[in-house]
């Protein structure tokens, strides 16, 4: 019998870290700080507006671009937030999540051989999105000593001849890191120097806790040169109704339209109602879950100061990405054994690049009174292995 | 009102028990400042108490809460405010509102039985001078109670790990 399976498919690397997952799915009883999605039940309006678009027979296929309403509600949404200006008709697609979105515009605008930098430590379907659209993935390994940022030195010893794509994973999912303005100032300058394309994923932009996020589209000469990917799943507490978008300038956004169409057909029609409340009325909801994420990062940043474990302020998501490095482990050998000794599962930093060696993340969309319990099992875990 | 003192107020009204160094972390905030705000607002009865929200159904405890409307005649040069004291100064009586729309006072009473609530209303409220009518609702169940909801306790079934 011939090989039934596709070579391509074969060779993308498996997640490195199976093992420890195999452990955890083991575990029922262990504390998980393991999750990337709010611990909070989507906004009642929202699950109430989805409800009534279901009474009412709302149960077939949209548009495959999305809902005229729920397109120009994203539009008037990134105006007032970001001002940035889309087009609903021509310029803004919805997507099933984020991360349908990173899929088809990779696969949109790469061709076979066309190198996509790739900052890690970082989201775990860009590498692999890359390659399946025949694009090699560079990475730019970041560092804890620029808080995680990207630096316009880092992002030119990175581009070659061969350069098509940026992305820009901000606010950063594990690390918690933000860019702020003069970042992201300094990011673009080099981006349209060397006539590259940036695909800025923006899902975590409503969940900082410094300044307002500024996102790259907004700057002069970079909408052109930008697709914006954001969704519903971080701000909105919406994960399991998977829904997301992309805007870009309506080049870009014809040829994703086109893959949408013929793999998605459409997003979800139940979402896509629901979508439309949360974007217009959902901002004090909004605003409370942050303010709760903001008290626990305050909460978990000072608690591992206090346990003598390194760790950077993060300024975004809902993440800490502490350092493990003095206790003489890998990220893997940590995680497992803080998972076996005191039943606490946290990420090994590994899982999102070579570059998250001797980190772990942690994420705190987790109860306060959760994190706490948490916390007591982590500090005798460190006790037991330190100088070891 | 200052920065601190909100988020101060809108922490411990859903927390009272917090300690003054986990809330000062919480909000970013000085230890000492947060003492001593927080004391000072006790002070200027700011903040005038910390209650507990006892879910007395599951101790098999019963209770009872009665919503009386209450229509009254306002006192000349007084209001309702003669009258509203005249019933909150029982110490049966939880709370009493001044109403917009068809009564007047809205009082809540709570941890009596039935009868006791009756006699309240019979022996004490209705025969005041000012009290036209009163209308007595016996609360059946409480679903949810200072945006704490008692009815259900959910699990967390979120996959242990994700990316």
């Amino acid at each position: 019998m011939r090989d039934p399976v596709s070579k391509t498919i074969v060779d993308i690397k498996p997640s490195g870290i199976r093992k420890f997952f195999d452990i955890v799915a083991t575990m029922k009883d262990a504390i998980s700080l393991g999750v990337g999605e709010p611990d909070f039940d989507t906004p009642w309006r929202i699950r109430d507006e989805g409800i009534y678009s279901l009474t009412k027979g709302k149960t077939h296929y949209t548009s495959n671009t999305g809902l005229m309403e729920l397109r120009e509600a994203i539009s008037d949404y990134l105006k007032r937030k970001y001002s940035l200006s889309y087009d609903a008709a021509s310029e803004v697609m919805v997507t099933v999540g984020g991360s349908e979105a990173i899929d088809i515009a990779l696969r949109a605008m790469l061709d076979t051989g066309d190198e996509v930098i790739i900052p890690q430590p970082s989201y775990v379907s860009y590498e692999p999105c890359t390659i399946l659209a025949g694009g090699k993935p560079v990475f730019i390994n970041l560092k804890e000593e620029n808080c995680f940022r990207l630096t316009a030195k880092e992002l030119e010893d990175a581009i070659t001849e061969k350069t098509k794509i940026l992305i820009l994973p901000f606010p950063n999912n594990p690390t918690g890191a933000i860019m702020e303005r003069e970042d992201i100032e300094a990011i673009a300058r080099v981006v349209i120097e060397h006539d590259l394309f940036v695909l800025t994923d923006e899902i975590y932009s409503e969940l900082t806790y410094k300044e307002e996020h500024v996102s790259i589209a907004s700057l002069p000469g970079m909408k052109e040169r930008t697709v914006y990917i954001n969704g519903f799943s971080k701000a909105f507490a919406m994960t399991g109704w998977r829904l997301g978008y992309a805007c870009a300038p309506s080049v870009i956004l014809k040829q994703m339209l086109k893959i949408h169409q013929f793999a998605i057909m459409c997003a979800p029609v139940t979402s896509q109602h629901a979508a439309i409340e949360a974007l217009r009325n959902c901002d004090a909801e909004v605003s409370s879950m942050k303010q709760e994420y903001d008290r626990r990062r305050r909460f978990l940043v000072h608690s591992f100061r206090e346990m003598g474990l390194s760790c950077f302020e993060p300024f975004g998501a809902f993440y800490i990405f502490p350092s493990i490095k003095k206790f003489g482990m890998t990220s893997d050998d940590f995680a497992t054994a803080l998972l076996k000794e005191q039943k606490v599962a946290v990420v090994p930093g590994t899982a999102f690049g070579a570059s998250g060696e001797g980190y772990v993340r942690i994420s705190y969309a987790y109860s306060l009174k959760r994190l706490k319990e948490a916390l007591v099992r982590i500090e005798a875990f460190l006790k037991d292995h330190e100088g070891a | 009102m200052n920065e601190l003192r909100t988020k101060i107020l809108n922490y411990i009204e859903d927390n009272a028990r917090v300690s003054a160094s986990e809330l000062s972390i919480l909000i970013g905030e000085d230890e000492e400042a947060v003492e001593k705000e927080i004391a000072l607002m006790e002070k200027e009865n700011i903040i005038s108490g910390y209650n507990t929200m006892i879910n007395w159904d599951k101790v098999g405890v019963e209770k009872v809460t009665a919503l009386i409307e209450v229509r009254v005649t306002p006192q000349r040069g007084m209001g309702f405010d003669n009258v509203a004291k005249m019933i909150y100064e029982y110490p049966e009586v939880d709370s009493v509102y001044l109403i917009s729309g068809g009564f007047d006072l809205m009082v809540t009473i709570e941890g009596m039985t039935l009868k006791e609530v009756a006699s309240f209303v019979s022996d004490k409220l209705s025969p005041m001078d000012s009290v036209l009518s009163t209308k007595t609702n016996f609360i059946l169940k409480r679903y949810k109670d200072h945006r704490i909801i008692m009815t259900e306790e959910k699990e967390d079934e979120r996959e242990m790990v994700s990316f």
